[in-house]
C-alpha cells in the first residue's frame, strides 16, 4: 500500500504506475494545515480522471473531530473509493458514527452500503486495547492498519529499528483481524534507503501474520512484494498438495500423506493461500 | 524534396553543397560498397629528434598556420569540464581568423563563452553530433547563416573518410602525453578514459596538436594516440575542470520514476529472445537507461547469464559488471567516471576502441553492428517509433545525437526509455520536432505506464504477453498520456533552417527550422 500526499498532483497522477497493489491518498498527516482544502478538492477531481489501473484506492480522511472529516467524507464518500481509511480509531463506537455519516452520504447518492470498505487505523494505545471489538464492530471494516510512529508517540516511547516497542501492538492488531478474517496492513518502514532493513522489517511481519506493509516510497514496493511472493519451491510443494487434496477428495479420503507427512484441513488451507498469492489453479 | 520518413529536405544549401534524402535505415548500406571515395589521409613528415613541444597552445596554434575559412576539430572526452576548446578559440579569435568551421564531436555548456565568436562571424559553421547550452539556444534563434549539421558518433567517422569535414587543425586533449605526443586519457590528473573520438581526428587533420597538463617521460602508454599522427605538443597548467571531466563513481538513480520504467525495460529484455548466454549489451549513462543495467545485472546473476561484450559510453557500473564477470569484455569508446579511468589503465578485458570501431557506417562491420541489445534515452517519441534526441519540448537544440541511431541501427533489440510525460509535457507525440533515429530501427519504447511494441516487431508482443508484461499501444498510450497533460501548443517557427540532421550514413533525415519566438 502505497501513501501518496493529497496535495502532491504529481505524485498523485502517476500513483497508479508503480505496480502498489494499493494506494492510500492521504488528506491526513501528508497535508498542512492550510493546505487541507485544496488537498480535498484536488483529490475529488483528480480520483475522476485519472486511470490508477489495478490498483486499489483508499483515501485517508481526517478525523471528525477536526474540522476537516466531515467535508473529506462530503467530498469523497460519492465517488466510492475501495476504502476510507480513518486515522486513529480509538473505539468501535467512534468507527460506528463514521460508517453511519458514510451511510448518509451514501443514501444522499443513492449509492449502495456494500461497496466501499472502511479501514481503521490502529495507533493510539487506546485503540490497540479496543482493536478487536473496532475489527468487528462492522462488516464494512475490511482491514486494520497500524500506525507505527503516532503509536510509538502516543506511547511516549521512541521508534526503533527492531520494532520492540509496538511488537505487542502488532500481535494484537493481527490477532484482531485474523479473528474477524480481514485484511492486516503492517506500519511503513521509514528508512528509504536502508533496504536490508525493510526486507528483514517485511519478513518478519509476514511471518506474525500482516497480510500487506505500507510504504512510503515507491521504491520499497518491489522489495515487498519479492517478500511476499511464495518462491518456485513453496509454489511447487502446495501445488501438489492441493492436487493430492483434491484427488483424495474424490476417492472419499480427507485426510492423507505427502512423503510421509500427514495432509488436512489447515495444511490444504494454507497451501490453496499461497497458491491464491501466485495466482495458480489446480485441476485435476 | 520529401526523404523516407516524409520531412522536407531541401536540395541544396549554399555553403554546405547537396544534400542527400534519407532513404531508410539500412537502405543506403544494403548495397554493400560506398560510392563517396575515402578521402587521403595527409602525408607529413618530421626530422629525427625534431622537437615537437611547445610553450604555449599559442605557440602550437600559430605553428599550424591557421587560415581564415579553416576547419578546427575537438573531442568531447572531458565532457563539461573540457577548457582547451575555449582556450583555443580565444587564441584564434584574436589571431584574427575569420570563418572558421568548428567540427567538435560534441559542444556542452561548458563551451557557451564561444558564442560571441559565432556572433561576430568568427566560426560561422558547425559539425557536432550535439549542442546544448546557450550556443543551442542561440542557433536555434537563428544566430548562424548557416545550419549546424547534426552528426552521429559513428557519421562524424564517415563525414571525415568521405571528405565532408576536411580538419585543417585537430586539438586533442590528453591527461597524459609524452614529448612526441603519444597520448591517453587513462591516467593523469584529469583522466577522463577513453579518447576513442579523438583518433580519427589525429588520423586525417592536416595539423595535430596535443595538449595535455601532465606530460610523461617518454613512452605515454598506453598509446590511444600514436605520435606518428602528431605535429606539435603543448604542457598547460589544465586541460580543464577535474570535477566536471569525471568524478567518483556513476550511481544509480534513486527517482522511483526512473526505477520504474528501468524495471520494466529489463523486464522486456528478459523476455525479448535476446537475453541468453553470450549476448552484447550497451546502456547509457543517466536516469532510466542506467537503471537498466541494475536489473539486468540481477537477472544475470540469478539465471546465471555471462554476456559475451559491453560497448559504447562505459560508467563504472559497467566495469563492476565486468569485474564480476557478468560480460568477457569491455569495449570502450568513452568513459563517464573517474573509476572506468582506473579499469580501462589495469584490465586487459577493458579495452579502448576508436569511433570509427564503434560505429561508422561505411566499414565492414563497426561493433555497434554485433550488438544485441542497447537502451536509450530520448527527449521525444512519436507514434511511429521515431526518437528525438536533439531539441527540447521548447524547440531548443539541447540534446545530442551521440550514438543514437549507431546502436539502435545495429542492435538486435532497441529498447527506448522515457517517462510519457516530464512537467506537464507530453513525451509521445504523433510526430517528434526533430527526427534523429528512424522509428524502423526502434523495436520497443518503455514508459512507466507499460511496454510500446513496435508493429514492424511483432513477435516480440506476443513474448511479452506470454510472459505477462504489461504491453500497450503507443497510439493509445499517447491517448492517455494526451488526456492527463492536454495537448502541447504547436511552436512556431520561420523558414529558416538552422540544423540538418544527418543521418549516420550521411543523408538528411531531418532539418531544424528557426524558433520564431525569441
Amino acid at each position: 500500500m502505497l501513501y501518496i500526499p493529497g496535495n502532491n498532483p504529481a505524485m498523485l497522477q502517476q500513483g497508479g504506475v508503480y505496480g502498489a497493489d494499493s494506494l492510500l491518498l492521504d488528506l491526513e498527516d501528508a497535508v498542512a494545515l492550510n493546505q487541507k482544502d485544496a488537498a480535498r478538492i484536488l483529490l475529488r477531481n483528480l480520483m475522476q480522471s485519472i486511470d490508477f489501473y489495478d490498483a486499489e484506492v483508499c483515501v485517508r480522511i481526517n478525523h471528525l473531530s477536526t474540522p476537516f472529516g466531515l467535508a473529506d467524507l462530503e467530498a469523497i464518500v460519492p465517488l466510492q473509493p475501495h476504502a476510507i481509511r480513518y486515522p486513529k480509531t480509538e473505539s468501535a463506537e467512534e468507527l460506528m458514527a463514521l460508517i453511519q455519516i458514510i451511510e448518509r452520504i451514501e443514501d444522499e447518492h443513492n449509492l449502495p452500503h456494500d461497496q466501499m470498505e472502511v479501514h481503521a487505523m490502529i495507533e493510539t494505545a487506546l485503540g490497540v486495547q479496543n482493536v478487536f471489538s473496532i475489527a468487528g464492530c462492522s462488516p464494512r471494516v475490511g482491514a486494520l492498519t497500524i500506525g507505527g510512529q503516532d503509536l510509538t508517540a502516543d506511547m511516549n516511547i521512541v521508534y526503533t529499528p527492531d520494532g520492540a516497542g509496538i511488537d505487542f501492538a502488532r500481535k494484537r492488531i493481527v490477532m484482531a483481524a485474523k479473528a474477524w478474517k480481514i485484511d492486516v496492513i503492517d506500519t511503513v518502514f521509514p528508512d528509504i534507503n536502508d533496504e536490508e532493513g525493510l526486507i528483514k522489517e517485511t519478513e518478519y511481519a509476514k511471518k506474525i501474520g500482516f497480510t500487506g506493509k505500507a510504504v512510503i516510497n515507491p521504491r520499497q514496493i518491489d522489495v515487498i512484494h519479492e517478500v511476499y511472493t511464495p518462491t518456485d519451491e513453496e509454489i511447487r510443494k502446495a501445488y501438489k498438495i492441493v492436487k493430492e487434496f483434491l484427488v483424495n477428495r474424490e476417492a472419499g479420503i480427507g485426510v492423507f500423506a505427502i512423503d510421509g507427512k500427514m495432509i488436512d484441513a489447515p495444511v490444504v488451507a494454507r497451501a490453496q493461500y499461497i497458491l491464491d498469492l501466485a495466482n495458480v489453479t489446480v485441476e485435476i | 524534396m520529401k526523404n523516407a520518413l516524409g520531412r522536407e529536405i531541401p536540395e541544396y544549401i549554399e555553403g554546405i553543397g547537396k544534400l542527400e534524402p534519407f532513404e531508410g535505415a539500412w537502405a543506403k548500406l544494403s548495397k554493400g560498397w560506398m560510392d563517396e571515395p575515402t578521402i587521403p589521409a595527409p602525408n607529413k613528415a618530421t626530422l629525427p629528434h625534431q622537437s615537437k613541444l611547445c610553450d604555449s597552445l599559442q605557440e602550437a596554434i600559430e605553428k599550424a598556420n591557421p587560415k581564415n575559412g579553416m576547419t578546427i576539430t575537438f573531442h568531447h572526452h572531458l565532457r563539461d569540464g573540457d577548457i582547451i576548446l575555449v582556450m583555443a578559440m580565444n587564441i584564434l579569435h584574436d589571431m584574427g581568423i575569420r570563418d572558421i568551421t568548428l567540427a567538435a564531436s560534441s559542444l556542452n555548456d561548458c563551451h557557451d563563452p564561444i558564442l560571441p565568436f559565432i556572433q561576430d562571424k568568427t566560426i560561422t559553421k558547425i559539425w557536432s553530433s550535439g549542442i546544448r547550452g546557450k550556443l543551442g539556444r542561440a542557433i536555434s534563434r537563428g544566430a548562424m547563416d548557416l545550419p549546424v549539421i547534426i552528426h552521429s558518433h559513428g557519421g562524424r567517422v564517415r563525414a571525415i573518410h568521405t571528405g565532408r569535414i576536411q580538419p585543417d587543425i585537430a586539438i586533442i586533449a590528453a591527461s597524459a602525453a609524452d614529448c612526441e605526443g603519444n597520448a591517453t586519457g587513462s591516467h593523469g590528473k584529469s583522466a577522463f578514459g577513453s579518447i576513442g573520438y579523438a583518433v580519427i581526428d589525429a588520423r586525417y587533420a592536416k595539423h595535430v596538436i596535443v595538449v595535455t597538463d601532465n606530460l610523461v617521460p617518454y613512452p605515454c602508454i598506453p598509446l590511444s594516440i600514436t605520435q606518428n599522427f602528431i605535429d606539435t605538443v603543448v604542457v598547460v597548467d589544465s586541460i580543464g575542470d577535474t570535477s566536471k571531466i569525471a568524478s567518483g563513481t556513476t550511481r544509480i538513480t534513486n527517482s522511483p520514476m526512473d526505477l520504474r520504467i528501468a524495471k520494466l525495460a529489463a523486464d522486456a529484455i528478459e523476455y525479448s529472445g535476446y537475453f541468453e548466454q553470450g549476448f552484447s549489451f550497451q546502456v547509457g549513462a543517466g536516469g532510466a537507461s542506467l537503471a537498466v543495467a541494475k536489473f539486468i545485472r540481477e537477472k544475470m546473476k540469478k539465471q546465471q547469464i555471462k554476456g559475451s561484450f559491453m560497448l559504447g559510453g562505459v560508467t563504472s557500473y559497467c566495469v563492476d559488471m565486468l569485474e564480476e564477470g557478468l560480460f568477457e569484455t569491455i569495449f570502450d569508446v568513452q568513459s563517464f567516471d573517474a573509476a572506468v579511468s582506473k579499469s580501462l589503465f589495469n584490465n586487459r578485458r577493458h579495452i579502448e576502441i576508436p569511433a570509427a570501431l564503434y560505429a561508422n557506417p561505411f566499414n565492414c562491420g563497426c561493433m555497434t553492428n554485433k550488438l544485441d541489445i542497447v537502451v536509450l534515452g530520448a527527449l521525444e517519441v512519436d507514434v511511429d517509433f521515431n526518437v528525438n534526441v536533439i531539441t527540447g519540448s521548447e524547440g531548443n537544440i539541447r540534446g545530442a545525437s551521440g550514438g543514437h541511431s549507431d546502436t539502435a541501427s545495429g542492435a538486435n533489440l532497441t529498447v527506448v526509455v522515457c517517462p510519457s510525460f516530464r512537467g506537464r509535457i507530453p513525451i509521445i507525440k504523433n510526430s517528434v520536432h526533430t527526427i534523429v533515429t528512424p522509428g524502423e530501427s526502434v523495436h520497443v519504447i518503455v514508459t512507466e505506464r507499460g511496454i510500446c511494441v513496435n508493429p514492424l516487431y511483432k513477435h516480440l508482443e506476443e513474448n511479452f504477453r506470454k510472459a505477462g508484461l504489461k504491453v500497450v499501444d503507443i497510439h493509445d498510450l499517447k491517448k492517455e498520456v494526451d488526456g492527463i497533460t492536454g495537448i502541447s501548443r504547436k511552436l512556431k517557427f520561420t523558414d529558416k533552417i538552422v540544423g540538418l540532421v544527418e543521418y549516420r550514413d550521411g543523408t538528411i533525415i531531418d532539418v531544424i527550422y528557426e524558433l520564431e519566438e525569441k
